[in-house]
């Protein structure tokens, strides 16, 4: 039977299993990869940025437990997703909605990977660091997909949260507790979550419509939610400027993050003014590279002898 | 009467090809745990924290 024959919506109940079986592959793109590789991205930040050694194995394994967690919070938000999923063209084409992977066997794949990770994150690395992995997959499926999502246009705000624990995790991971640093910069996330999100749904409103998801732009307007993804760039301008302030970081990361602070408010400015999609996507796209490049140079900072000094 | 015999065993052909595969990559994860606990336990025996 080929992927296509299955009607989106019996595939999205659980009766549309592609007769062949699923590839390796579909059970990977289960994971949200290309989320994952942010989720493990800052994650890693945490790790490096955190003050004290950790064991360069604990530390692979710190980042294994996280890669896999976020991937198993991803699994089980598409088994819950599925029939909305059918709907958007952005996710028709997942494994459950085109029928190649079975529901029951996506959430059993997703469950038993967050246990695993939890698990393994508790007994090599510590507890705290799995109890707040354990507590941003909880989040991220029971707060987010399954609480907020279909219900609020705050939806991403308050479950934007999930997303931010990673560089908390990390830290957790090398010190064994939680401190200023890394709630700022699960707060950095936090509040880069909103407009980044924002700006997909600007230029994807009419399919989070369809689907009946109330997402900014489908309930409260494109104007109104060009005008909070401002605020959200504006306030998001002194946050990541905090590490720097705080000593977490050097001057480099400063200069960096007042940088691409200024460049994302002008991205804003940009989607405030623009009637069409362009700006919004080339703000969606610069989102993601903040994020990257931010980290990178905080992740940088910390190198020794790297760039520490270079502008103190 | 001969009926055309690849139509009907391709898609058998195809499941159990993906089938091998998902035991492969399930046979490579399993694997790669044990040598992953291996490893984990002779480093914190090791007194690495």
């Amino acid at each position: 039977m080929s992927d296509i024959s299955i009607p989106a919506g019996e595939a999205a109940r659980g009766h549309g299993a592609d007769d062949a079986g699923a590839r390796v592959s579909d059970f990977v793109q289960l994971l949200k990869p290309r989320v994952m590789s942010l989720v493990v991205f800052s994650g890693f930040a945490g790790l490096m940025v955190a003050p004290g050694t950790l064991h360069p194995v604990l530390a692979a394994v710190a980042i294994l437990c996280i890669t896999v967690g976020s991937g198993a919070a991803g699994a089980i938000n598409m088994w819950y997703d599925r029939d909305i999923d059918a709907i958007m063209a952005r996710t028709c084409g997942r494994p459950i909605p085109s029928g190649r992977v079975d529901p029951d066997e996506a959430v059993s794949f997703g469950i038993v990977l967050a246990i695993g990770s939890v698990t393994l994150m508790g007994l090599a690395v510590n507890w705290l660091a799995a109890g707040l992995l354990a507590a941003a997959i909880a989040y991220y499926v029971f707060v987010y997909t399954i609480w907020l999502k279909r219900r609020t246009p705050q939806n991403i705000v308050i479950g934007g949260a999930a997303g931010a624990f990673p560089p908390l995790i990390g830290w957790a991971a090398v010190t064994g507790h939680v401190g200023v640093a890394p709630i700022v910069l699960f707060l950095l996330i936090f509040m880069w979550t909103p407009p980044h999100f924002w700006a997909l749904a600007l230029f994807r409103a009419g399919d989070y419509a369809k689907a009946g998801i109330p997402m900014l732009p489908v309930v409260a307007g494109a104007t109104a939610t060009k005008l909070q993804m401002l605020v959200y760039t504006v306030l998001l301008l002194p946050l990541a400027l905090a590490p720097w302030a705080l000593g977490v970081a050097g001057a480099f990361y400063g200069l960096t993050a007042a940088v691409l602070g200024a460049l994302f408010i002008v991205a804003a400015v940009r989607v405030w003014f623009d009637s069409g999609e362009r700006a919004a996507r080339q703000m969606f796209a610069f989102s993601i590279l903040y994020l990257f490049v931010l980290f990178t140079v905080l992740i940088l900072d910390r190198a020794p002898g790297l760039l520490s000094g270079a502008l103190a | 009467m001969n009926a055309p015999s690849l139509p009907a065993t391709a898609p058998e052909d195809l499941r159990r090809r993906r089938q091998r595969a998902r035991n492969l990559a399930l046979l490579a994860v399993l694997l790669g745990l044990v040598a992953l606990i291996y490893v984990i336990s002779i480093v914190r025996m090791g007194g690495a924290s």
